[in-house]
């Protein structure tokens, strides 16, 4: 691409702000703790906290880097965008990690900024910045999945508090988390209209979790009972009705995160397949993998990925150069999703029965792991709206295409 | 869409007016049938070499813009959305050859007439219906050059040719000693099989030259691809939201919204891919030839998609000669096959990365 290059480039004013970011990484970040990632995660329970570790996440609380971008004043670090990369950077240099995560900062806090009261900002977004909060999301149900807005837990007004009754199921790390943040329905009469964004306190009376066991053993996600639970009328986001334009708000949050973010971004610095293929397969007299249907698949497969990286590039430096909302961000969804569970379905082929083990002494740990990350990967397309979901965006809002008459 | 500059943004928007207004899809359906000889419009021709468009990837220097691959990528894809015939491609890539290589003289004679227009070159490498530069028979000895090559794209209407030999790359001017037989293929565009006995030879480079020129011809064609595909999937879209069977508009219907959606997203992933093999070119990246080939392997495969489904979209009106489903779908297989089709790239992207 051509660039403009300045005659005399002046010093990059981002420099002193590396330095600075250097400086403190080098007094705080526990060196012992380089490359071993234990950050929240929104479907990984808390386990036991070493002292470097409660160090570290407790001064990246305090200095709120580990929401680098939030307003300073309710525990955000209060940087540029541009400042926040150069602090990304830094950190991958020695090997840290942020430790503070989940779905308060991914979803539900950039969600309360932009429509939380200023009472609501102040009391809920500072313990999402110290790491000291684990918020859950209550939003689907048994019958309301797909079709979302035909959610049922209804809110009924009881003066100064509702009186919440209903059922929420998938709820990400709800035998964790101490508050969820809830679609509910506030009026029966009208579908979309009739939903209320609540937030609950997961230790109030009447909630009851239980964890689901999923396919891979794993059980990362809850049902979730409400009945009769007093929620505070001062727990309401937005306006009553308000609902449905706050949650779908906040999925847009969920989806960049699960496309854009960490998960692609690990995919993408993985284990290239081929190595392991070559280890696992061998090689022709040439050096190719023996197998040349897989390598063929491989090979198509390696290639998406390389097209999906140069698509979020694309994506960003658009929308660095503001030309608008950048189409592509409404395809990464399903691409992700097709790229990790396509990656996984090659691994276990490559490792053949190894590929299935389940658990004990005859199977390396990769070969466990590959296992479990096949069997969880098939929620990717589900979750977060699933890929037949995404279609139809794509074809309503961007095509254009009509709803049947 | 790449970030581009104010001269890039300028030429798109005065390369999209153009085929808009003067070179619409029933412009090739004209040429297509008044056949002249050259497979293109001596007239678009000119027009294109006013606006400068030849000159893009010539250096400032011999007289170009040095504007770069990705810069007449804009132009090219502009021209593929309406499949007008010309030899802007072609003579691009060989013009590129002669500015690489080692001969000063041949940069003084041929490139300011590219430039200007006024030049048609074409690149001749392959001798079989296949790609494949690493098995070439065609040898130079005492500056003479003897071989056939064949389906040379604008080979009818060329003055000059740059030709891979098995040791490198060279320039054969004039009709001495060249002979030429048309070939009638289905995208109705110029390609000729070209016999060359002992015609007198000048040399541009060697194999590394020849590998880097059909590197550069490959980034084209998935220029016009994008182009094409882009065009194709547009008119699909329209096309369903305004036929209507079982009282319904087509685009109603959730099993063609969905594959137009899956459609949509692999034209993105193929913009994405495109932009980077030619950014790839203009910044000397020494990985040229992996994004070259992850470019033509994932557009191809795409641009495959979008034109077999525009015809089976279309219906029965999909398969006439009077709608022009046919041309893309016709041009679309054709662009697939040259400098390499899908397979051949994956190959040696396989290679190049080590499996």
């Amino acid at each position: 691409m051509a660039t403009l290059a300045a005659p005399d480039a002046p010093a990059d004013p981002l420099d002193a702000f590396r330095a600075e970011a250097r400086a403190w990484l080098a007094a705080n970040f526990p060196s012992a703790l380089a490359h071993k990632d234990n950050a929240m995660s929104a479907v990984e329970g808390p386990g036991e906290e070493t002292d470097d570790q409660r160090r570290w996440r407790e001064a990246m609380g305090a200095k709120g880097w580990g929401v680098p971008t939030w307003p300073r004043d309710y525990g955000g670090g209060g940087l540029s965008r541009a400042e926040a990369r150069v602090l990304a950077e830094e950190m991958a240099r020695i090997g840290a990690w942020n430790p503070i995560g989940g779905m308060g900062v991914m979803m539900f806090g950039p969600t309360l900024l932009e429509y939380g009261s200023e009472a609501q900002k102040r009391e809920h977004i500072p313990p999402i910045a110290r790491g000291e909060i684990r918020w859950c999301q209550g939003y689907s149900e048994p019958g309301a999945g797909s079709d979302l807005a035909n959610l049922q837990t209804f809110a009924e007004d009881c003066g100064d508090h509702y009186l919440v009754n209903g059922q929420k199921t998938w709820t990400s790390g709800g035998q964790w988390a101490d508050k969820c943040f809830a679609l509910v329905r506030t009026d029966r009469t009208r579908k979309h209209e009739g939903i209320s964004f609540l937030l609950i306190d997961m230790d109030a009376p009447g909630v009851e979790v239980k964890p689901i066991r999923l396919i891979s053993g794993a059980s990362p996600f809850c049902e979730t009972f409400f009945t009769d639970v007093k929620v505070p009328k001062e727990n309401l986001v937005g306006r009553e009705g308000e609902g449905w334009t706050i949650g779908k708000r906040l999925l847009q949050h969920e989806r960049s995160s699960l496309s854009g973010g960490g998960s692609t971004g690990r995919l993408l610095a993985g284990t290239p397949l081929g190595e392991i293929a070559k280890r696992y397969r061998g090689v022709d007299a040439e050096g190719r993998l023996a197998d040349a249907d897989l390598r063929a698949r491989l090979i198509r497969h390696d290639m998406d990925v390389r097209a999906f990286g140069l698509t979020l590039r694309r994506a960003a430096l658009e929308a660095k150069a503001s030309q608008g909302p950048s189409a592509t961000s409404s395809i990464m969804k399903n691409v992700g999703a097709r790229i990790t569970q396509e990656r996984a379905e090659l691994a276990i082929e490559i490792m053949g029965m190894s590929g299935l083990g389940w658990e004990g002494e005859g199977f390396s740990e990769e070969e466990l792991t590959q296992t479990r990350t096949w069997l969880w990967g098939k929620a990717v397309s589900i979750y977060g709206g699933s890929t037949e979901i995404q279609n139809n965006i794509v074809a309503k809002r961007i095509l254009g295409m009509l709803d049947h008459q | 869409m790449a970030v581009l500059t104010e001269d890039q943004t300028m030429l798109r928007d005065m390369a999209q007016s153009w085929t808009d207004k003067e070179s619409p899809v029933a412009a090739f359906r004209a040429v297509r049938d008044a056949a002249p000889p050259a497979g293109f419009d001596p007239a678009v021709w000119a027009e294109v070499g006013q606006m400068g468009w030849p000159g893009i990837v010539v250096p400032e220097a011999d007289g170009g813009a040095g504007m770069g691959y990705l810069s007449l990528g804009l132009v090219l894809e502009q021209l593929g959305r309406t499949l007008t015939a010309t030899p802007l491609a072609a003579t691009a890539a060989a013009a590129s050859a002669i500015a690489m290589g080692e001969d000063a003289e041949a940069r003084a004679a041929w490139l300011p007439r590219i430039a200007a227009g006024e030049a048609i070159v074409a690149l001749a490498v392959d001798e079989g219906p296949l790609h494949d530069p690493d098995a070439l028979d065609t040898v130079v000895a005492d500056g003479r050059l003897t071989g056939t090559k064949m389906f040379v794209a604008e080979g009818d209407g060329a003055q000059a040719f740059v030709v891979a030999a098995a040791d490198g790359l060279y320039l054969v001017a004039g009709d001495a000693a060249v002979s030429r037989t048309p070939r009638r293929m289905a995208d109705s565009r110029s390609h000729a099989d070209v016999r060359f006995d002992a015609a007198p030879a000048v040399r541009l480079g060697d194999k590394a030259l020849t590998a880097a020129i059909c590197d550069r011809a490959a980034a084209l064609v998935t220029a016009e691809m994008l182009g094409l595909a882009g065009q194709a999937f547009d008119d699909t879209n329209a096309y369903l939201k305004t036929r209507v069977q079982f009282g319904q508009p087509l685009s109603t219907f959730q099993a063609l919204q969905h594959r137009m959606a899956k459609m949509f997203t692999e034209l993105e992933l193929m913009r994405s891919v495109v932009e980077g093999a030619l950014e790839a070119i203009d910044a000397g990246r020494s990985d040229v030839a992996q994004a070259v080939s992850l470019a033509k392997a994932v557009g191809g495969e795409t641009t495959k998609l979008v034109s077999r489904e525009m015809v089976q979209l279309h219906g029965g009106i999909g398969m006439t000669d009077e709608h022009h489903a046919g041309f893309y779908l016709k041009r679309a297989a054709v662009l697939e096959a040259m400098w390499g089709n899908a397979a051949w790239h994956r190959d040696r992207f396989g290679r190049l990365a080590g499996y």
